[in-house]
């Protein structure tokens, strides 16, 4: 119980009248990378966002820590969880730092104003994300991947034991999207940081991770280690892909190639 | 205003003497990548305003204190112009006591209330403005989107043709009358709007929408109004309508220095949650915003400042659109400064004034100048701001 850092209890989900989820418990232990994969609109940001406590669940409940997640003021779970929607809005007229700076927001209060914890915090997520050089540049100036790292300086800056990331390296060249994830796994082993993130590339998920959640038709339809879920029989139901599960060569984990039946052997 | 800017300068220097000899944190939990020396002056500090710490830059301290002295220029023009002359010395000699007994009356009684009422409804609107700009990241939202100028017209145009008639705003016959019923219309009419744009909370585009609705329904019903009403009923809502300083008594500006005095303050306390609004709603709650709480205050607290400067001046156009887009570009922020957008609407409406006054001779009513004067302004600046960027 006080290894759970996530828990949806039976939580129901959805959008007005639309439900994607029923009684659906998933558990995310301290300390881990899970990915969370499976065919577009099978409900891995609707899942990120009830653990995010974006989306309130219909029945059920979301603990954070072993506490519900409902009980706690919006600073405080700001104080103990960072998330990354998939769609920020870039302002306008913002440097990278003024943009970090706003991830210090939850720990704020009346009586502790900014202060040199803050500016140090600000600074070290900068540095960790390498965007010290960009640092004044604004961030409307940035490029695609230049600007991911710097909203993943943003929730680096929160400093929560919980970081949950949607879709961080959607719109990323492939070297862009190998550079998020290594931060994310640098991140999680130097801090202990738990996370959680969506992805649709299921080689750097399973590359990546140290758990797969496969969603599918509302419910899990695979949970555990990378060779345990990405399976062709997964691929094939979850997915409606046909492929073949080798070993990469470089990390020895699994590595997905999809079949065409017009593919021609050489 | 200038007190606040000491305030800022001040803790902007106390935030540095803390960030040098500070505590360096030994590696918290992001332990990463060594810390760089903090030798460079970094461009932004924090200050803390309430419950926030919220980025300060020099320029926008610059402009806001600029903005001050803009006012305080415009206000002392606003008490020396005028069909009796005064100059600068006699206007503040006469204000900090001394004077002759005629020059007493003519500030006092005459021409002060106007002034302070002129500014009084340029920061109500201005920041009114800011707000309404900020919280639906979208330049075209003025309060007139939340329904409360329709509404204040409507209610006013009630009042003014089923309650008789009176030519100026302020003192007419039924002086206490229009601008209580012109508030109640305009809070009204935000409440509604507010409650209409509800479904599991407020989304900000589909408030504008049922604002630009609402707005035209009590368009129409005011057009009605006034098509029936008697000729000297319609002169007199006209110029209701159109906005003017005509006629303001002390009693108009009462109500507007308590709303100032109390919602000013407050919305600063808002300055960093609508800073952090502009990266989306869904951002805003991951860093501990409650958002639809942080909405609801910041709606209720334009329609009250649009609605008590409505009640006081009838709505003059375009200062809530213009003045917090002019200070956003003056300060070059990514939002509206709050307080400088006030201090500009502030100017705009007493130089309006002025201008209504002495440029056109006869008395125009200042909500014509503002549109007049603060539109081309603000077009001027957008395309000095393209013309740079092309370069």
């Amino acid at each position: 119980m006080t290894d759970s850092a996530l828990l949806a209890d039976r939580v129901t989900l959805g959008y007005d009248q639309v439900e994607v989820f029923r009684d659906l418990t998933v558990e995310v232990r301290q300390g881990s990378v899970t990915a969370l994969i499976g065919a577009n609109g099978c409900g891995k940001s609707t899942l990120l966002k009830a653990f995010g406590r974006l989306l309130q669940p219909t029945r059920g409940s979301v603990g954070l820590a072993g506490t519900p997640i409902r009980s706690l003021s919006a600073r405080e779970v700001a104080r103990r969880l960072a998330i990354l929607p998939q769609k920020p809005l870039t302002p306008a007229a913002t440097t990278v730092r003024d943009l970090v700076m706003r991830g210090r927001h939850p720990h704020q209060t009346l009586l502790r104003p900014w202060t040199a914890t803050d500016a140090a915090a600000v600074e070290r997520a900068i540095a960790a994300t390498g965007m010290t050089e960009l640092a004044d540049r604004e961030v409307d100036a940035l490029s695609g991947g230049q600007l991911q790292r710097a909203w993943i300086a943003l929730v680096l800056a929160q400093q929560t034991p919980v970081i949950l990331l949607d879709e961080p390296t959607t719109f990323l060249d492939l070297s862009h999207q190998l550079e998020v994830l290594r931060l994310v796994r640098r991140i999680n082993a130097e801090q202990g940081s738990t996370i959680v993130m969506v992805l649709h590339d299921l080689s750097l998920a399973a590359r990546f991770s140290d758990r797969l959640i496969v969603l599918h038709e509302g419910r899990v339809f695979a949970d555990g280690e990378p060779w345990e879920v990405i399976t062709p029989e997964v691929l094939a139901t979850a997915f409606g892909l046909e492929a073949l599960v080798i070993p990469d060569p470089a990390s020895g984990r699994p590595l997905v190639v999809p079949l065409d039946p017009t593919d021609v052997p050489s | 205003m200038t007190g606040q800017g000491e305030a800022a300068l001040d803790r902007e220097q106390g935030t540095r003497a803390t960030a040098e000899p500070g505590e360096r944190t030994p590696a918290g939990p992001v332990g990463t990548a060594a810390l760089p020396s903090t030798g460079g002056r970094p461009p932004t500090s924090g200050i803390d305003l309430g419950v926030i710490a919220l980025p300060w830059r020099w320029r926008v301290l610059a402009v806001t204190l600029g903005c001050g002295v803009l006012v305080l220029a415009a206000f002392t023009v606003g008490i020396a112009a005028g069909s009796s002359r005064m100059g600068v010395l006699d206007v503040w000699s006469t204000l900090l006591g001394g004077g002759t007994q005629t020059l007493q009356f003519i500030v006092f009684e005459l021409r002060l209330p106007r002034a302070c009422v002129a500014v009084g409804v340029g920061l109500c609107l201005g920041l009114a403005g800011a707000l309404t700009q900020t919280f639906s990241r979208n330049p075209l939202a003025t309060p007139d989107i939340l329904g409360v100028t329709s509404g204040a017209s409507a209610g006013a145009v009630v009042a003014i043709v089923l309650g008789g008639g009176g030519y100026s705003v302020g003192a007419s016959l039924l002086g206490v009358g229009i601008p209580a019923v012109a508030i109640i219309g305009g809070l009204l009419a935000a409440a509604a709007v507010y409650g209409l744009s509800w479904r599991q909370g407020v989304d900000s585009f589909r408030l504008i929408l049922i604002g630009i609705g609402l707005t035209a329904i009590l368009g129409g019903l005011t057009s009605f109004l006034l098509v029936r009403a008697q000729l000297t009923q319609v002169t007199a809502a006209t110029q209701w309508m159109v906005g003017s300083l005509n006629g303001v008594s002390w009693a108009s500006l009462w109500p507007m220095v308590v709303v100032l005095a109390v919602l000013l303050p407050f919305a600063l306390t808002q300055s960093a949650p609508l800073e952090i609004n502009q990266l989306g709603d869904d951002f805003s709650t991951g860093l501990g915003v409650a958002v639809q709480r942080h909405r609801m205050l910041v709606i209720a607290t334009s329609a009250v400042l649009a609605g008590v400067a409505v009640s006081a001046a009838g709505p003059v156009e375009f200062v809530a659109f213009v003045a917090p887009q002019v200070a956003c570009r003056l300060a070059r922020t990514a939002r509206p400064p709050l307080i400088a957008s006030a201090l500009v609407g502030a100017a705009l409406v007493q130089l309006s004034d002025v201008a209504a006054r002495v440029a056109f001779g006869t008395e125009v009513p200042v909500g014509i100048v503002t549109a007049i004067v603060g539109a081309p302004y603000l077009i001027w600046l957008i395309t000095r701001h393209n013309r740079k960027e092309r370069r």
